[in-house]
């Protein structure tokens, strides 16, 4: 095989097209740019909001004030002008939908060119669906049905006016404002976000997801999702994001928290496809995100999925906190940076209660001149005895111009746990490429074949149907004749 | 107030009696190690690299530094001993931070150790000395500025030294010391070297911050061993870093061993500068107590068609602390880079804390590059079939742990060094190595000088 051709086709085969770019034109409400106490105050009154709310935001504004931006990640992050962005962009429309026929035809055209027909999902699929456009919730379906068994699903603002008490228990109980820079940012100025809780002994009947948008130009999008489940319950939720190709940069900050009981179970799967700037580095969203869960139950489980193909630059590290005995915490992540996208993530797993287990299982893709890199934490605590951690992150590298970068910390206190990490890097094997030719499979055909069997140890763990669109991503973001 | 400070007070104020006391290519650097700390603090706990080791708080008492090089009496006539049996090598002496001579070396012709104040060797230390450690690193700074004395190992291309070359380092003082050593290596192209560099704390009850900067050049073709034992006392708190650079060719095999000590901060950074360079860079240590071992390295890939392969493994005890940080760095347009790097921990008390921070920076595609680490205990199966079969627990603690080692120790190419490592570290296990029949009669050295 000349290398030539085999350059070409791993260019081409990384070279595909960002479909989700398009822009809805539809009347939107946006504020002026800027970030002031006024506008936090602002933010909330739309909202109508009650005042313990306002205070938590007000003093999450305070201390962010305080704060720089961090740094530390492998990632070169131009200034980004905070007083530049526009912190609420709300698309015009009635208040809280009754039905499918009072959303704005134009936004469900919108959700429908993403794949995400609000009907069809309705109808068919029977996946609950929370569809956010820049800051708020546009509509929520399934609800009734979910409420029969106590489940709530519903846009954070909702939740607020109806379960003030549930929100205002577990809000900032697990991502306190004072965690992060961008933590402390999402809390003062967040403006939707999903709310979900599954009370004691039930098993959600259907996947949750909520689809986030970004559509307006010049804005931020700051939304928060809070997930509880109470003892013995099971939910699987799922999260997709796109957003419009523009040549400025936008910001998305957002939080996921996450409380998981005894013996419950949440599963959490993303599919992240924010528009990851043009073939030169130009535009794309910055998607500099908290997300962290705590097993706070004996016995709880919480599972995070994640296939990574967008955003300009990803700053991401989905987290479990084991602090119940026998909790279990899971991370499974495809990364996927090509052009000149960067990626700064991983995991953290913390543990705090004995006999804890957790599993990372981290794939990167770097393409074009793009750098990925694998941040994780393990962190055993003395009285987490006979914990368990198992890491595994594997790195492709797909141009001689890209790079990959692994970073694990690992800090154990005691005697009896056992944590093991292994990471390999290393190009398409050759010798794999011609054994798949000697057998008459193009070498295009081959390295779909090889980097679907690479990323498949995760792609498994999605959902059903997230499954089918992480793999179709992963076809667009390596396009050529992938898969 | 950064610790920098009272060492910089010290210089200004003492200037003209440490400069008296040096050669002038180590004075030479100084105004650039002056300007590189001003203004500076050292590393913390906390920064990125330094998460168990506090350099600020490590150089913060109020140490001596033997100014007016003031001569120490040390049994340096007779045979050390806690040197190696059966393992001839050429022997030298560094007491404290003071080069002594040696009676008994016998080198190939063109080789030199000698003193870094030798005037003789002028031309080589001015070609070399402080190129290779950066001089914007607070560490090699200090010791730029502070450095009195030193060692150079010389070693002229194409010339095979065939005895090792061992520099045993003793610190002994009455009073808390400070020693700021520094050891300039050039191995020149095709040319081959072993050394052993060992240290030893014969005043057992003083507190003693002992410093050192290595700097070794291995020229193309060459070949290079370090074995680096650390023997210290629990009131010995050691700094210490490691540069080398390879050129093409070049194999470079570093052993960093720590058996016995109270704090101890090890750098080892190599740059692989030439194309089918080879480098082997392993360590041990063995922590009970309260001690604390912190290795970091870095390796960079800067030319293709290299390799290198660095494993380190430590053994906890009690309320020991370990820490490893290690990063490979493959950097653009390096190509056919193998680079693997494993660390391996058993924590073998409830209180003993590892923590490791194995990385790899990849800035090319057509690499093959692994790392891995791990930390648990001795395999309880294997505990059990020892003991079903008559080996008591102790024992079979024992042969778990040295089995754990054995890697780390048959990388060493002296076979009688693997030997005696073997036995050291049977000993330390054992918990008996301050009663071993060699280190017992330094024992009682150690009374004896204190008498005196």
């Amino acid at each position: 095989m000349e290398k030539d051709t085999d350059k070409n086709i791993l260019s081409e085969a990384t070279g595909g097209e960002y479909k989700y770019g398009f822009v809805t034109d539809i009347d939107t409400h946006v504020i002026p740019k800027g970030l002031d106490e006024g506008v936090i105050r602002y933010i909330s009154s739309i909202k109508g909001e009650p005042e313990w709310l306002l205070r938590f935001r007000l003093k999450a504004y305070e201390h962010w004030k305080s704060l720089k931006v961090p740094e530390w990640a492998h990632l070169n992050i131009p200034p980004i002008d905070f007083n530049d962005i526009s912190y609420y962009a709300a698309p015009k429309q009635k208040e809280g939908p009754k039905s499918m026929d009072e959303v704005d035809p134009e936004l469900r055209k919108t959700f429908d060119k993403l794949g995400i027909s609000l009907e069809e999902q309705m109808r068919l699929s029977g996946v609950a669906v929370d569809a956010v456009m820049d800051s708020v919730s546009v509509k929520t379906t399934y609800k009734e049905r979910l409420a029969e068994l106590g489940v709530i699903f519903c846009s954070i603002s909702e939740a607020v006016r109806d379960y003030p008490d549930l929100v205002k228990k577990y809000l900032g109980t697990v991502v306190p404002y004072t965690d992060n820079f961008y933590a402390a940012l999402n809390s003062a100025v967040f403006s939707d976000g999903s709310f979900v809780y599954i009370p004691k002994g039930v098993r959600c009947p259907m996947e949750l997801s909520t689809y986030f948008r970004i559509n307006a130009a010049d804005t931020g999008q700051f939304e928060r999702t809070l997930i509880v489940a109470d003892d013995d319950a099971y939910v699987s939720y799922l999260e997709g994001c796109t957003a419009p190709m523009r040549d400025e940069n936008q910001l998305h900050a957002a939080i996921v928290e996450i409380v998981v009981e005894d013996h419950a179970t949440v599963k959490y799967s993303t599919v992240q496809n924010w528009y990851p700037g043009d073939k030169d580095g130009k535009g794309g969203i910055y998607n500099f995100v908290t997300k962290r869960g705590l097993c706070r139950g004996d016995f709880s489980k919480l599972s995070w999925t994640q296939v990574e193909t967008g955003s300009a630059i990803t700053w991401k590290y989905p987290s479990c906190v084991l602090a119940g005995d026998n909790s279990v915490g899971e991370f499974y992540s495809v990364a996927l940076t090509n052009n000149y996208q960067q990626a700064d993530t991983g995991t953290k797993m913390i543990h705090l209660g004995r006999d804890t287990r957790s599993t990372i299982v981290s794939k990167g893709i770097s393409a074009g001149h793009s750098q990925n890199s694998y941040r994780g934490l393990v962190r055993v605590a003395p009285k987490a005895v006979n914990s368990r951690n198992y890491t595994q992150c594997d790195s492709l590298l797909l141009s001689d111009t890209s790079g990959a970068h692994t970073f694990p910390y690992i800090d154990v206190r005691n005697d009896s746990s056992v944590v093991e990490h292994e990471a390999t890097t290393s190009k398409i094997n050759e010798e794999q490429i011609f054994y798949c030719n000697q057998r008459g499979i193009s070498t295009e055909d081959a390295i779909g074949l090889i980097v679907n069997g690479y990323a498949k140890e995760v792609l498994t763990k999605l959902p059903m149907e997230f499954a089918v669109e992480a793999q179709k991503l992963l076809q667009v973001s390596l396009e050529g004749s992938i898969g | 107030m950064s610790s920098i400070n009272q060492y910089i007070d010290l210089y200004n104020q003492y200037r003209h009696r440490i400069e008296a006391a040096a050669p002038a290519a180590l004075n030479a650097l100084r105004p650039a190690a002056m300007a590189a700390l001003e203004g500076k603090r050292m590393p913390a706990k906390g920064d990125e690299n330094y998460e168990i080791s506090d350099l600020e708080a490590m150089y913060a008492p109020d140490y001596g530094i033997n100014i007016d090089r003031l001569n120490v009496i040390a049994d340096t006539d007779e045979p050390f001993r806690c040197d190696v049996p059966n393992l001839s090598t050429n022997l030298y002496y560094i007491v404290n931070d003071m080069h002594r001579g040696s009676n008994q070396a016998k080198l190939p012709d063109g080789v030199i150790v000698t003193s870094l104040r030798d005037a003789d060797a002028t031309g080589i230390i001015n070609k070399h000395y402080g190129k290779i450690a950066p001089i914007d690193n607070p560490q090699v700074a200090l010791n730029t500025l502070l450095v009195q004395d030193g060692t150079l190992v010389y070693v002229p291309a194409g010339v095979i030294v065939d005895k090792p070359i061992q520099l045993v380092n003793l610190l002994r003082a009455e009073g808390a010391l400070m020693t700021n050593r520094r050891v300039l290596i050039v191995v020149e192209a095709g040319a081959q070297v072993k050394m052993l560099v060992c240290d030893h704390t014969q005043s057992i009850d003083t507190d003693f911050l002992n410093t050192q900067v290595v700097e070794a050049y291995v020229g193309e073709g060459a070949t290079f061993d370090l074995y680096d034992l650390e023997e210290a006392s629990e009131k010995t708190c050691r700094i210490s870093s490691t540069w080398i650079r390879q050129e093409a060719g070049s194999n470079v095999l570093i052993n960093g061993i720590t058996l016995t000590n109270g704090t101890t901060r090890n750098d080892f950074h190599i740059d692989i500068n030439g194309q089918h360079a080879e480098t082997r860079l392993s360590g041990m240590a063995i922590a009970s107590g309260r001690q604390l071992v912190d290795n970091h390295t870095f390796i960079g890939h800067n030319a293709s068609y290299c390799h290198s392969n660095e494993m380190f493994k430590y053994v906890l005890d009690d309320e020991a602390v370990g820490a490893f940080t290690g990063k490979i760095l493959v950097s653009p347009d390096c190509p056919r880079t193998e680079a693997y790097q494993s660390n391996r921990n058993i924590c073998a008390s409830p209180r003993a804390k590892m923590y490791t921070k194995p990385q790899l920076e990849i800035y090319t595609d057509d690499v093959k590059c692994g790392h891995g680490a791990t930390v648990g205990q001795l395999d309880q199966d294997a505990m059990f079939y020892m003991q079903t079969r008559g080996i008591s627990c102790q024992e079979a603690r024992t042969l778990l742990m040295q089995a754990f080692m054995s890697d780390i120790i048959d990388s060493v190419r002296l076979e009688a060094l693997r030997d005696r490592l073997r036995h050291l570290v049977e000993k330390r296990f054992a918990g008996t190595l301050a009663q071993c029949r060699s280190c017992s009669v330094a024992q009682s050295c150690h009374t004896k000088i204190k008498k005196k």
